[in-house]
C-alpha cells in the first residue's frame, strides 16, 4: 500500500476512535476542526495542511494541551467540493463544537463557508495566499495579501530585472481574475502602456499550452525585457513549465514570476527545464534560520518521511496556530469571541526570523521573498522585503476598494467607506 | 615586466574618447581588458614558473571572492577571472554555470564536482586550477555556489567567447546565436576577428549578421545601407527591433537614421521580414493545429472501434487511457536508466494492459448488456470510477512525473522564425502511424474481416462459423489497447493523475460522433479539423470561448447532418 493511502486509513481510523468516545471525553478537551480537502483535485495541496495541523496539536499536547487541557483535532474531508466545504462547515461549529477551524486553499472554498462562519460566530484560520478585498469578522487571514506577494513581485521584476511588458497569465477564476485587476491597475499607475500588458485566462487544468507559449515568445520578442505574472493554479502548471522548456523560452529571457507555484507543487516535477523561474512568497523552505530547521526536522520526524518539502501555507497554519494558542492563553478562553477580541496586536515568530502581528483588519505581518528555482526543486532567495509587510484587506489599487478600510478593533467593520462614512455592508458585514 | 608596460600603453591610447564623442565606457574598457588578457596569455608563453605561479594566486583570489559574494559581486568576480586569461577559466565556468562550483564547509577550498547526481552520496572533486581530480567529499560537507538568472546569462556569454574558436562548426554556431542576444563591443571585437578566417558557410552568416547589426551605428552611411541590405534576409526578431529603431524618432522629432536612403531601405526591410514571419507564424499556427488534432484522433481512436463499430458507449474509455499513461511510469521506474528506451517499451505494454483491462470489461460487464445502451452507460461509468479509485489506491491522489525522454525534447529550428517542438511532430507520426496500422488490421487481417463481419451482420457472421463473441471479445480489447497506446502519448505533455482520462473523454465521443459513426476516416479527419479550428480561434478568442466555439459549431453540424462528416451507407447501417 502507498504511504498516501496508509496515511489515509490512519486519518479514517483516528477520526473513526474520536468519534465513537467522543462524548465521554467531550468535557475534557478542546476542539480543534480542520477542513481541508483529501481528496479531489485540491487532496494534493490541502492534505499537507491537514497534516501540519494535526502535528501542531500533537506538539501542544506533548507540551500539556491548553489552558490544562488536551487538544482533540476533528477532521471532516470536504472532498474539493465547495458546497461541501460549507456543509462541513456547519457540521464542525453546529454538531462538533469545535473552538477553532484550521482550512480551505481556494478562495471559492473560503467564500463557500464564510455564510455559515458568520452565522454560527466561528473562527477560521485561512492559510493561504489570497486575492484581498475580504475582511471578516470571523476569519484572521494568515496568507499573504495582494501587497504582500503580487506588488512586491511586479516592483522587483520592474526595477531589478528592468521588465517593460508584462504577460499576465492565470487560471480562469476568482484569484487570478481579482489580483490581475490589481496588477493591471498597478501597472498603468506605474505608467506601463496598455499595449504592453497582455492578460490571458486558461481554464482549470489547461494542458495544451503550445498555442499560448508561441503567443507569449512573440510578445516578449518586441524588444523591450519581458516577463511572465503566473496567477496559474493547480496542475495545469506541469505542462506550461513543460511547453516553455520546450520551445526554448529560458528563464534568462522571459522570466515566469508564480504565486501559486511552490516546493509541494514542484515536488515530483522534472525541475530542470525550470531553473531560474521565479516564484513569490513569504516563506521557502530553504531560508536558513534556527526555527525553520527545527520546523523541518519536526516535519519529517512526524510524517516520517525526509523526503518532504514544508511550504508557505504550512508556515501560514503553523503562525495561525501559535496565534490562536496564544490568544487562548491571553482571553483565558476558547469562546469566540474572547479570542477574537485578544487576536488583533499579539505577536508570534514566523519560521523566517520576523515577527507576525495579528492588525485590526484580520490580516497579518509577513516578509516577502522572491526566490528562483534551483534544479533540486527548491528556491534560491534573490530578493527579501525589509522587515516585514503588514497585509492590507481592500487593495488601494482598484477603484472600488482604495477608499474602503478593514478595521475590526476601533470601527468593528470589515468594509468602512472613509467617503461616505458607512460601513457599508459589502459582501458580507 | 614587459606586459605590464605594453599594457599601460594600450591604456592610454584606448582612453581616447570614443567616435561618438563619449568618454570611453563600458565597451573601450572591455576592449582594454581583452587585450591585457591576451597580452598576458603572450606573456605566459614565454613566462617564467614565478609569473604562473602568482596568476595562479590571482585566479585562485578571485575566485575565493565567490564563497561570500552576493549576485551582483559574483558577476564581477565572473569578469575578473576571464580576465585572467587562466587556461582553466572556461572549465570554471562551465561548472559555475552547471550548477558544479562548490565550497567544502571543512576549510572553505573550492572544488569543480563531477557530477551532482541526485543518487551520489559523496562527490568527486576536481581541483579548479589544475584540473587534476582532488579525491572525492561528502555530499553534506559541500555547499553549491548559486547562481541567478543575470548571472546565469553572463556566464553564458562568456562561455560563447570562448567557443568562438572552437573546431566544432554546431558550438561555434550556437556561441554566436548566444552572443547575439545582447552584442557588445567586445563581442563585435571577436566577430571582427573571426570573419576573416571562418570557413564555415552558416557560422560566416551570422557573423556578418552580427557585425551588420554593429555597422548600423556607424558612420558611414553607405556602410549602413549595406548592413540593412544583408539584415533584410535574416528572420531574428533581434534583427527586426533593431531595423524597426532605425526608422523611430528621437525626442526633438528628428530621425534617429539622418540618411532617407537608408530608411527606406529599413522601412522596406523591416516589411518584407513581417511579411515572412507572418507566413511562419500561420505555418506554425497549423501544425499546432495539427499536433492538437493528432492528439484528438489518438484519444477518438480507440473509442472508433468500441462506439463506432460495435456501438458500445464506453464511459471508461478515458479510464483505460489512463492506464496506459501509468503504464508508462511504471515502465520508466523500471527501466530508471534507460528513459529514452523506456517510451518505446511502454508502447505495447500500454497495449497489452489496457487491452487486457479491455477483455476483462467486456468479458464481465458489457457482454451482459449488449443492445441496451443506458445501461452499458451506467455500467461503464461504474466501471471508470472503481478504475479511478484503484489507481488512486495504488499510486496515491498524486500526479506523477513522466519524464520526456531527451530525444523527444526540443525543437527543430527550421529556420529563425519557425521552429518546431519535436515532441509535438513525434506525436503527428505516432498517430499517422497508428491509423494506417488499424486501418491495415481491420482491412487486410482476418480478425479485421471478422470484426467487419459481426459489425455488419451479426446473425449471418454467427451462421458462418465465425465465434462471435470471442470477436466482440477482441474488438473491445483493440479498442482498449489503442486508447491504452493514446495514453503513452497523453503521458508525454499533461499530467499523469487519476483524473487524466475525464478530461478526454468528452472529446473523444465528439471526435467520433463528428467524423461519423463506424468511419475511422471520420475520426481522422474530423479530429484533425477540429485541432486546427480551435488553435486558429484560440488566439482571438482564448482557450476558454475557442473550446465553446468548437462546440457549438458541432452541436449545429450535428444538427444538420445528424450522421457525421462521412455518414455509413449501406443496409448496414440502415438498420441501425
Amino acid at each position: 500500500m502507498s504511504a498516501t493511502a496508509q496515511r489515509f486509513l490512519t486519518v479514517c481510523s483516528v477520526a473513526a476512535a474520536l468519534a465513537c468516545p467522543g462524548a465521554a471525553l467531550a468535557q475534557a478537551t478542546i476542539k480543534v476542526g480542520v477542513l481541508h480537502s483529501l481528496s479531489g483535485t485540491m487532496a494534493i495541496s490541502e492534505t499537507t495542511l491537514k497534516d501540519t495541523i494535526l502535528m501542531l496539536v500533537d506538539q501542544q499536547n506533548k507540551k500539556g494541551g491548553l489552558l490544562g487541557k488536551k487538544l482533540e483535532a476533528v477532521v471532516v474531508d470536504p472532498a474539493s467540493n465547495w458546497p461541501l466545504f460549507a456543509e462541513k462547515a456547519s457540521q464542525l461549529l453546529e454538531k462538533d463544537k469545535v473552538a477553532v477551524v484550521f482550512g480551505c486553499w481556494t478562495s471559492v472554498s473560503r467564500k463557500s463557508v464564510l455564510p455559515v462562519f458568520e452565522k454560527d460566530n466561528g473562527l477560521l484560520f485561512y492559510p493561504v495566499q489570497y486575492e484581498g478585498e475580504e475582511s471578516s469578522k470571523n476569519v484572521i487571514y494568515t496568507g499573504a495579501a495582494p501587497n504582500q506577494q503580487a506588488i512586491p513581485a511586479v516592483d522587483y521584476l520592474m526595477k531589478e530585472v528592468g521588465v517593460k511588458r508584462w504577460v499576465l497569465e492565470g487560471t480562469d477564476y476568482v484569484y487570478p481574475r481579482t489580483t490581475n485587476k490589481i496588477l493591471e491597475a498597478y501597472l498603468k499607475a506605474k505608467g506601463v502602456k496598455a499595449e504592453d500588458i497582455s492578460i490571458n485566462y486558461t481554464p482549470f487544468g489547461h494542458a495544451d499550452w503550445q498555442g499560448r507559449v508561441a503567443a507569449i515568445k512573440k510578445f516578449g520578442s518586441a524588444g523591450k525585457k519581458t516577463a511572465v505574472v503566473s496567477t496559474i493554479n493547480g496542475d495545469a502548471n506541469v505542462p506550461f513549465y513543460k511547453e516553455l522548456g520546450n520551445q526554448k523560452v529560458s528563464a534568462e529571457d522571459i522570466p515566469v514570476v508564480a504565486f501559486s507555484v511552490g516546493e509541494e507543487e514542484l515536488s515530483g516535477v522534472d525541475t530542470k527545464p525550470l531553473v531560474g523561474h521565479l516564484a513569490a512568497w513569504n516563506y521557502f523552505e530553504s531560508i536558513n534560520t534556527p526555527a525553520n530547521k527545527a520546523f523541518i526536522n519536526q516535519w519529517h520526524a512526524y510524517i516520517k518521511n525526509a523526503k518532504r518539502t514544508t511550504n508557505d501555507p504550512m508556515e501560514a497554519h503553523y503562525i495561525g496556530f501559535n496565534l490562536w494558542v496564544k490568544a487562548v492563553e491571553k482571553a483565558q478562553s476558547t469562546d469566540v469571541e474572547k479570542v477574537l477580541a485578544a487576536l488583533p496586536g499579539l505577536e508570534v515568530p514566523n519560521l523566517t526570523g520576523g515577527v507576525a502581528k495579528v492588525l485590526p483588519n484580520h490580516h497579518i505581518t509577513k516578509p516577502v521573498y522572491l526566490g528562483e528555482v534551483r534544479a533540486d526543486g527548491q528556491f534560491d532567495v534573490v530578493w527579501k522585503s525589509n522587515g516585514t509587510t503588514p497585509g492590507d484587506a481592500w487593495s488601494d489599487f482598484l477603484p472600488g476598494s482604495k477608499d474602503i478600510e478593514a478595521d475590526w478593533v476601533t470601527l468593528k467593520c470589515g468594509n468602512y467607506n472613509t467617503k461616505t462614512k458607512v460601513c457599508s455592508g459589502q459582501s458580507y458585514k | 615586466m614587459l606586459g605590464t608596460e605594453l599594457q599601460v600603453e594600450r591604456k592610454r591610447l584606448l582612453d581616447r574618447p570614443d567616435r561618438h564623442g563619449h568618454p570611453s565606457g563600458r565597451g573601450a574598457r572591455q576592449h582594454r581588458e581583452r587585450w591585457r588578457s591576451s597580452l598576458l596569455l603572450a606573456a605566459l608563453l614565454f613566462a617564467p614558473p614565478a609569473l604562473a605561479q602568482s596568476r595562479d594566486d590571482g585566479f585562485l583570489a578571485a575566485l575565493g571572492e565567490l564563497r561570500e559574494a552576493s549576485f551582483l559581486d559574483k558577476e564581477r568576480v565572473v569578469e575578473r577571472l576571464s580576465q585572467t586569461g587562466h587556461p582553466s577559466t572556461r572549465a570554471v565556468i562551465t561548472a559555475f554555470l552547471e550548477d558544479r562550483l562548490y565550497v567544502r564547509a571543512r576549510d572553505q577550498q573550492i572544488f569543480i564536482v563531477k557530477s551532482t547526481d541526485d543518487t551520489l552520496t559523496s562527490f568527486a572533486l576536481v581541483d579548479p586550477v589544475s584540473l587534476q581530480d582532488a579525491g572525492s567529499g561528502r555530499r553534506d560537507d559541500l555547499t553549491k555556489i548559486g547562481t541567478n538568472n543575470r548571472l546565469r546569462k553572463l556566464l553564458r556569454t562568456t562561455i560563447a567567447r570562448f567557443d568562438l574558436s572552437s573546431p566544432n562548426p554546431a558550438v561555434k554556431l550556437a556561441a554566436i546565436q548566444e552572443m547575439l542576444r545582447g552584442l557588445d563591443q567586445e563581442s563585435i571585437a571577436l566577430l571582427r576577428e573571426r570573419v576573416g578566417v571562418e570557413t564555415d558557410a552558416a557560422v560566416k552568416e551570422e557573423i556578418q549578421t552580427g557585425l551588420a547589426l554593429a555597422a548600423l551605428d556607424g558612420n558611414d552611411p553607405r556602410a549602413r545601407l549595406e548592413a540593412v541590405a544583408t539584415l533584410a534576409h535574416r528572420l531574428r526578431p533581434q534583427v527586426r527591433n533593431r531595423l524597426a529603431g532605425v526608422l523611430e524618432k528621437a525626442a526633438d522629432g528628428t530621425f534617429v537614421e539622418p540618411d532617407e536612403k537608408v530608411r527606406q531601405a529599413a522601412a522596406a526591410a523591416v516589411r518584407g521580414i513581417d511579411r515572412s514571419r507572418a507566413l511562419y507564424a500561420g505555418v506554425e499556427t497549423l501544425f499546432f493545429g495539427l499536433s492538437v488534432g493528432s492528439v484528438l484522433v489518438l484519444v477518438a481512436t480507440g473509442l472508433a472501434i468500441t462506439f463506432g463499430v460495435m456501438g458500445v458507449i464506453n464511459m471508461a474509455h478515458g479510464e483505460l487511457m489512463m492506464l496506459g499513461a501509468y503504464t508508462t511510469y511504471v515502465v520508466q521506474l523500471a527501466l530508471p536508466n534507460h528513459i529514452g528506451a523506456s517510451i518505446l517499451v511502454a508502447i505495447p505494454a500500454a497495449f497489452l494492459v489496457a487491452g487486457l483491462a479491455g477483455v476483462i470489461v467486456e468479458r464481465t460487464v458489457i457482454r451482459f448488456l449488449y443492445g441496451r445502451p443506458l445501461e452499458t452507460l451506467l455500467a461503464t461509468f461504474g466501471v471508470s470510477l472503481v478504475l479511478q479509485q484503484s489507481v488512486r489506491s495504488l499510486f496515491s491522489a498524486n500526479n506523477r512525473s513522466v519524464e520526456t525522454p531527451a530525444w523527444m525534447s526540443g525543437t527543430l529550428q527550421l529556420n529563425d522564425a519557425l521552429a518546431i517542438t519535436l515532441n509535438r511532430l513525434y506525436i503527428v507520426i505516432f498517430t499517422l502511424i497508428v491509423f494506417a496500422i488499424l486501418l491495415v488490421v481491420l482491412k487486410r487481417t482476418r480478425l479485421g474481416l471478422y470484426i467487419r463481419a459481426v459489425s455488419q451482420n451479426r446473425a449471418m457472421a454467427q451462421a458462418m462459423g465465425i465465434r462471435t463473441e470471442w470477436v466482440d471479445a477482441m474488438t473491445f480489447g483493440l479498442g482498449s489497447g489503442i486508447a491504452g497506446i493514446a495514453g503513452v502519448a497523453l503521458s508525454q505533455f499533461t499530467n499523469v493523475g487519476p483524473n487524466l482520462g475525464q478530461a478526454y473523454i468528452i472529446d473523444s465521443f465528439m471526435v467520433v460522433v463528428f467524423g461519423g459513426v463506424g468511419n475511422l476516416w471520420g475520426t481522422l479527419v474530423g479530429g484533425m479539423s477540429m485541432g486546427v479550428v480551435n488553435q486558429l480561434l484560440e488566439p482571438y478568442a482564448g482557450a476558454v470561448l475557442a473550446k465553446i466555439f468548437v462546440l457549438v459549431a458541432l452541436i449545429l453540424f450535428i444538427q444538420r447532418w445528424p450522421r457525421g462528416l462521412f455518414p455509413q451507407t449501406g443496409r448496414a447501417a440502415e438498420s441501425q
